[in-house]
């Protein structure tokens, strides 16, 4: 059972120091340094154009940092991704829905990179894809083309698949956009089970009110990693104004209001 | 029957005949297998770009008596390579630099071909000569079309999930850069062992309707590859006895008989068909959205 059992290797999932980022000398991200412990949820709130991308880029290997250094599990990058501890869950909207596969094949691409070059699944893949797919309740709709799901059956599926490939550290791109109240706390007890697992989550957003209510750790980023640490803590009027440029935003989840006048 | 039996077997008398369809059965498959990925990946304008660009490939292979795969391949390969540099380092759009960058090969082959002094004829480069393929040509065909299947064919999954979400292949260690450069280079391939068949201008047509049929019939891939693979043999081997009846262009028959397919399948396909919407509509306007 790949995906169901307490992952107990170590303590530090992610941990970041000094990382630099520059794409054709414009600066993304600068000198930015965070620690990231197993069995958390983390929130990484930042503005359009703050290096939040940046930084999921960085953490996947994507990027070449211009400086610093980033390990997962205590492994360097390369190491870490060919033990595909990391898993990103893209944006819903980015994925072609009409593409002609069923969702046990969307989830089951979470196995490739443990299968042979033909990518023949064997017995346990089968049983990790199949206990993803009863994890977020899509079994009966296994054989579905994926864009006859639903919209809150689509992130599922997405989830199932960042959880058949194993992976210790989730990076989930603004999960929570376009969802229903009722698929939202769907996904947020999936994520606290995750985080009982000893699963890392790092959870781009940039409503405020969901940081409040499930994520223990805050990381809010402008160029550079402002402030880290527990909600609590991190959450304080003057760090959200550093992290939204001088919009002074109250820091109580029934005030907080969405600051990104691009966002819909 | 009898008539019809004759209609079949009398073009099989003819050793041309039989070659011909023999190797374009063989290209229909390597091509309506690639043809899934491109409407898949949405690189219909890029097999347009390099079907054309391997012209002056093809001229300069020819006139320096080289396999006429390799001039194509070379310069299949280093049009796909140079609309990539062009894109990365400009901020002109992709679709203006391929049609900028595949016109330019295209008319470096036509003014080789004017001016180096070969036995070449352009019309059997533009429209293809099947029933007149020789025997070197039939070997370098087969060749091309065994290599790109079988690429294909061990690497079928990774290039669905390139295709699919590039992000994920990456974050899971496929190296997608490798994927993407691959799969060019079998679609240069690809149009190469195409145009032997219908000719540069409408190789295009082989790397296209058939995984567009298919895709209008099916949400399975795998089937989606069947059909379009079916649909490939089907178009050329009624094409090319519809050429022999009527004494009419070889691909010009092959490509109309694709385009048929398509049009039947996009009238009558069970689910994504125009009737089979029409039939669905008349409730979706009552609750309009």
């Amino acid at each position: 059972m790949p995906s169901g059992q307490p992952l107990l290797d170590g303590n530090e999932r992610i941990s970041v120091l000094h990382l630099c980022v520059d794409y054709h000398g414009v600066v993304a991200v600068h000198d930015a340094s965070l620690h990231l412990d197993a069995g958390s949820i983390c929130a990484l709130v930042g503005m359009n154009g703050a290096g939040k991308s940046t930084l999921f880029k960085a953490l996947m290997g994507f990027v070449r940092p211009s400086a610093g250094s980033i390990a997962i599990n205590g492994l360097p990058l390369k190491e870490a991704r060919r033990a595909r501890a990391v898993a990103y869950v893209p944006q819903t909207e980015s994925v072609d829905w009409n593409f002609p596969v069923n969702v046990h094949e969307v989830v089951m691409m979470g196995r490739y990179g443990a299968m042979n070059l033909l990518r023949i699944p064997r017995p346990v893949d089968r049983e990790a894809v199949k206990e993803a797919l009863d994890r977020v309740d899509l079994w009966p709709l296994r054989h579905r083309q994926i864009g006859a799901l639903s919209g809150g059956q689509r992130k599922r599926a997405f989830l199932a698949r960042a959880l058949a490939q194993g992976a210790s550290v989730m990076l989930l791109d603004e999960p929570f956009n376009g969802v229903d109240i009722r698929t939202e706390k769907l996904m947020i007890e999936l994520f606290e089970q995750f985080r009982r697992e000893g699963r890392t989550l790092m959870i781009s957003t940039h409503d405020l009110s969901h940081v409040t209510s499930f994520c223990d750790q805050v990381v809010l980023i402008n160029k550079t990693v402002l402030a880290y640490g527990e909600t609590a803590s991190v959450f304080t009027s003057e760090n959200l104004a550093l992290t939204f440029g001088g919009l002074r935003l109250e820091a109580t989840p029934a005030a907080a209001t969405d600051p990104d006048p691009q966002a819909p | 029957m009898t008539t019809l039996l004759t209609w079949l077997v009398e073009p099989l008398q003819q050793e041309f005949m039989v070659r011909a369809l023999l190797v374009s059965t063989l290209v229909s498959c390597v091509c309506g297998l690639l043809s899934c990925y491109m409407t898949l990946k949405g690189w219909a304008l890029m097999g347009d770009a390099v079907s054309h660009a391997v012209m002056p490939g093809v001229v300069i292979a020819y006139a320096l008596n080289l396999p006429f795969a390799v001039g194509a391949f070379v310069f299949g390969v280093g049009s796909v390579a140079l609309i990539g540099y062009i894109k990365q380092m400009t901020r002109i759009k992709e679709d203006t630099v391929i049609g900028l960058v595949f016109t330019g090969f295209f008319a470096l082959g036509l003014t080789l071909i004017s001016k180096v002094r070969s036995s070449i004829d352009l019309s059997h480069i533009l429209f293809g000569n099947v029933l007149g393929i020789s025997s070197s040509d039939i070997l370098q065909t087969v060749l091309i079309s065994l290599l790109v299947l079988t690429v294909l064919v061990v690497l079928r999954k990774d290039l669905l999930l390139f295709c699919f979400d590039p992000t994920h292949a990456r974050s899971i260690g496929l190296h997608t850069g490798v994927l993407h450069y691959l799969l060019l280079s079998m679609l240069s391939l690809a149009a190469v062992a195409g145009l032997q068949t219908v000719g540069i201008i409408l190789v295009v047509a082989m790397l296209v309707t058939p995984g567009a049929t298919a895709y209008l019939l099916t949400d399975r891939f795998d089937r989606m590859v069947w059909l379009s693979i079916l649909s490939a043999v089907i178009s050329s081997v009624a094409g090319i006895y519809w050429s022999y009846w009527m004494d009419a262009s070889t691909a010009g028959c092959i490509v109309l008989v694709q385009t048929l397919l398509f049009l039947l399948c996009f009238l009558l396909a069970p689910r994504h068909g125009l009737l089979a919407q029409r039939r669905r509509s008349p409730r979706a306007s009552r609750f309009p959205s």
